[in-house]
């Protein structure tokens, strides 16, 4: 371990590994920028890095700085550097190519070797620049895997086929198509009904909402304050309800639903969508309840308060951020239920959005506007998701296991 | 009653002298008043959840031993249709005419019967075989029909002065009778379904199957949450904006970020293709999901993609409770970083990470949506619950589905049992 601890072995070791790093996210981020193919040579990116590492470990100036960043980007520039641009890339884009990979390569490694010294090193300066590779790998990394998918929804939306077909690679979107950009939403919704797929959905989920709250706050009461027997093994019963698994329960309800003619109405989705939000509900708001002093409760009953009353006046005024997150979190899940509605609804005309856009996965239908229709059901949720954040994730860390 | 800290208990006492206080054992009115009152707030739920997933579960059990099909969910029926046929004015002789089918081409039915008013100004002629007239009412039994039955009734009819012209014989529908059996209510049990779904290979395969998503799927996402959280545990400009975007994949509807993989993946049309050719890293274009047993791992790998979020948050939370001060501590003590993950952040974090693994092994078990979205059970990605929608709807049988959800159910329970042995030692969740 101490040899790995050596200044110079360390350098080069992070060295090496932050340029195959940076190599395969330049190459990456440049091909989906451009459109243009730009690929990472990671044995390049391994040598060069770890000749880069032991030099900027000995000063981060302009001299040393010059000393790695030129010849980066000279070889970037010649086709030998840690990223090829394609043959078709012209001498001025292989410039900037160049530039780009010499400063990256700059950015991440003199920050990261700071603090190590050539020499032999002790642990803690050794480690915390491991960790800041980590670090920077991390971000690199968690933010590409997220945002691509996003992207890839985004764009297709606003493509059309060929456009599609002919470049795969470019992740640009053709702003100067102007109001033709937006054609696959006007027929979704002109011609496909998405509006009021959104509508269904929207009232859908709002009275999930209202429904679970109406069961989930009396029993969450019940099961945090009162003293009744039966009542751990109810709290448990709760949590195994929580778990069976809704493709089991959906045969069932399927063929129960066919045989009194519940399918494809809107009674009996709200019939089945509370039932699955219930359980978590109750389990988030008997957590939330317990926490709340018992003392102010005992003495609204000291005061002549029944129980009923208290809840009303005492306690759910105070537990308006669990409401709140509670309400946030069963949305979410009535706004993004595939499965039941996917089975349930046949008729067009009651689909919900993901009902609907599970119609648009045909054949027929191009791409884009199976994408539009992801881009419509997503956005509302990401909406609410991004404006009250802090209640959402309460919502999802008190009790959200579920997925 | 004795107060049992007396020194001067007779040693002789009865054991029902030396019994303790009558302690409050909660069987007093107020204590009885308060239970009724839970039961009473927890009765909505407790009814409308046994409704829809106590009823369910006991019927899967019931299915899973008949022979039911998809195409049985429909009962067989008696169709009927009755015309009047070259009768338009008095005098006319024509026919007055039933036509009557099972709607069921395989399923009998039983008790068969019709009648109907005798239309006015109406002489009927010979009945056929199985009609009588009665009272002024038309009455045929055909008792128990077969699958397939057809039959046509002409009853000769001649019009009497009385014929209102214009008669229509449809307005008086006629009263039938048919009972059919369901398979789902009567006594038929076979054992068929689950000799059908254990048969070798094929269910070996669909457990393989299982186990890797479920296992590596679960094990993917807490490291993945792991590591995000590790990112995210110290507080910088723009690590709510940060903590938002890593959410997305969670918060997102599942359908839409499946078809999103599935265009970003597409053979033909996909930029991880295009990208993957212009790199270099291979010559023609790879089908992600739908070649084995690269399919399997992509629906592992979307799993651990969405799933991650949770693990992180909920690590997050429990990172952000370790006091401080522990650190500082260990930092004294010249700990390194790396040190102080291992013994400090690591023991702290065990209890989360172990409620966090069971919770998410078996939703992992249980998930349907993604794979159903991403592949659809084929190239080897058919978990035991795609298997449940595969044998109901896309092999119609029903039967064999439930018997598919009762061996998931069996290995729910004993997943519930090791979890609830565990959760019990733990708090916080």
């Amino acid at each position: 371990m101490s040899v790995l601890r050596r200044g110079d072995v360390a350098a080069a070791l992070l060295g090496a590994a932050w340029m195959a790093v940076l190599a395969v996210t330049v190459a990456v981020a440049l091909s989906f920028a451009t459109g243009a193919a730009c690929r990472p040579v990671l044995w390049l990116a391994l040598l060069i890095g770890a000749a880069a590492g032991p030099v900027l470990l000995r000063g981060t100036g302009f001299w040393p700085s010059f000393a790695v960043g030129l010849p980066i980007g000279l070889l970037t520039v010649l086709g030998l550097g840690p990223v090829a641009p394609g043959p078709e890339v012209g001498p001025i884009a292989r410039t900037i190519v160049g530039v780009v990979v010499a400063v990256a390569a700059w950015a991440a490694l003199a920050p990261t070797l700071r603090g190590l010294a050539p020499g032999p090193n002790d642990r803690h300066p050794f480690e915390a620049s491991v960790i800041r590779f980590l670090t920077g790998f991390g971000y690199i990394f968690f933010t590409a895997i997220v945002a691509i998918p996003f992207w890839v929804m985004l764009m297709t939306s606003f493509k059309t086929r060929a456009e599609q077909v002919a470049n795969p690679l470019d992740f640009g979107i053709d702003l100067s198509k102007g109001r033709d950009l937006f054609r696959s939403y006007e027929e979704l919704f002109t011609q496909f009904d998405f509006g009021l797929y959104l509508l269904n959905s929207f009232g859908i989920s709002v009275v999930t909402v209202l429904v679970t709250l109406l069961f989930a706050i009396p029993g969450a009461y019940a099961v945090a304050r009162l003293r009744f027997k039966g009542q751990a093994a109810f709290s448990r019963g709760i949590l195994l309800i929580y778990m069976v698994p809704m493709i089991v329960l959906a045969l069932p309800i399927y063929i129960a639903f066919s045989v009194t003619g519940l399918r494809n109405t809107y009674v009996g989705i709200l019939l089945i969508y509370p039932v699955t939000t219930i359980p978590v509900a109750l389990y988030m708001l008997q957590g939330y309840f317990r926490g709340l002093p018992a003392e102010v409760e005992e003495a609204g009953l000291m005061d002549g308060l029944s129980r009923l009353a208290v809840i009303w006046k005492i306690t759910l005024p105070l537990s308006l951020p669990a409401l709140a997150s509670v309400s946030l979190y069963v949305f979410m899940i009535a706004w993004n239920e595939f499965l039941l509605a996917f089975m349930l609804l046949d008729d067009p005309s009651k689909f919900t959005l993901t009902r609907g856009i599970a119609a648009l996965n045909s054949s027929e239908i191009p791409r884009q506007h199976l994408m539009a229709g992801s881009v419509i059901a997503t956005v509302p949720i990401m909406a609410l998701f991004l404006g009250l954040e802090r209640f959402m994730t309460k919502g999802l860390a008190a009790g959200s296991v579920k997925g | 009653m004795t107060d049992r800290s007396a020194p001067d208990a007779p040693v002789s006492a009865t054991p029902a002298d030396v019994a303790p206080p009558a302690a409050p054992t909660g069987r007093g009115p107020l204590a009885r008043g308060e239970a009724r009152l839970a039961w009473g707030l927890l009765l909505p739920t407790i009814l409308i959840v046994s409704g829809v997933v106590i009823l369910p579960l006991l019927a899967i059990f019931w299915i899973s031993v008949k022979p039911v099909q998809l195409s049985d969910l429909r009962a067989p029926e008696l169709v009927l249709r009755e015309d009047l046929r070259r009768i338009d004015a008095p005098g006319d002789a024509g026919t007055w005419r039933f036509r009557l089918r099972n709607s069921s081409p395989d399923r009998e039915l039983r008790d068969v019967s019709l009648t109907d008013v005798l239309p006015p100004g109406l002489a009927l002629g010979d009945l056929p075989e199985p009609c009588a007239v009665e009272a002024g009412r038309l009455s045929c039994a055909f008792g128990d029909v077969p699958g397939g039955w057809r039959e046509t009734l002409e009853i000769p009819a001649t019009a009497t002065d009385a014929f209102v012209l214009g008669l229509r014989v449809q307005d008086s529908a006629p009263a039938t009778t048919a009972s059919a059996s369901s398979v789902l209510t009567d006594g038929t049990f076979t054992l068929a379904n689950f000799a059908r779904i254990f048969d070798g290979r094929e269910f070996l395969d669909v457990l393989y199957a299982t186990a890797f998503y479920t296992v590596v799927g679960t094990v993917g996402a807490i490291a993945m949450g792991l590591f995000a959280a590790l990112l995210l545990d110290k507080s910088f400009r723009g690590q709510g904006l940060l903590r938002g975007l890593y959410l997305f994949p969670y918060v997102a509807p599942v359908i839409a970020v499946a078809f999103a993989w599935i265009i970003l993946f597409d053979p033909f049309s996909g930029s991880a293709n295009a990208l993957l050719i212009r790199m270099g890293v291979t010559t023609e274009a790879i089908n992600f999901f739908g070649e084995r047993p690269l399919a399997l791992i992509m629906v592992t790998v979307f799993e651990i993609w969405r799933y991650f979020p949770l693990s992180f948050l909920f690590i997050l939370a429990r990172m952000q409770s370790i006091p401080q001060d522990m650190y500082e501590a260990a930092d004294m003590d010249g700990a390194s970083p790396f040190q102080q993950f291992a013994w400090l952040s690591l023991p702290q974090l065990l209890g989360i990470l172990s409620v966090l693994f069971l919770l998410r092994f078996i939703w992992t078990f249980n998930k349907f949506d993604d794979i159903f979205l991403l592949t659809g059970g084929s190239a080897g990605t058919r978990t035991l619950t795609v298997n449940v929608y595969e044998q109901a709807f896309a092999i119609s049988n029903i039967g064999a589905g439930a018997a598919v959800a009762v061996v998931i159910f069996a290995c729910l329970l004993a997943f519930s049992a090791l979890f609830f042995r565990f959760i019990s030692r733990e708090e916080g969740l």
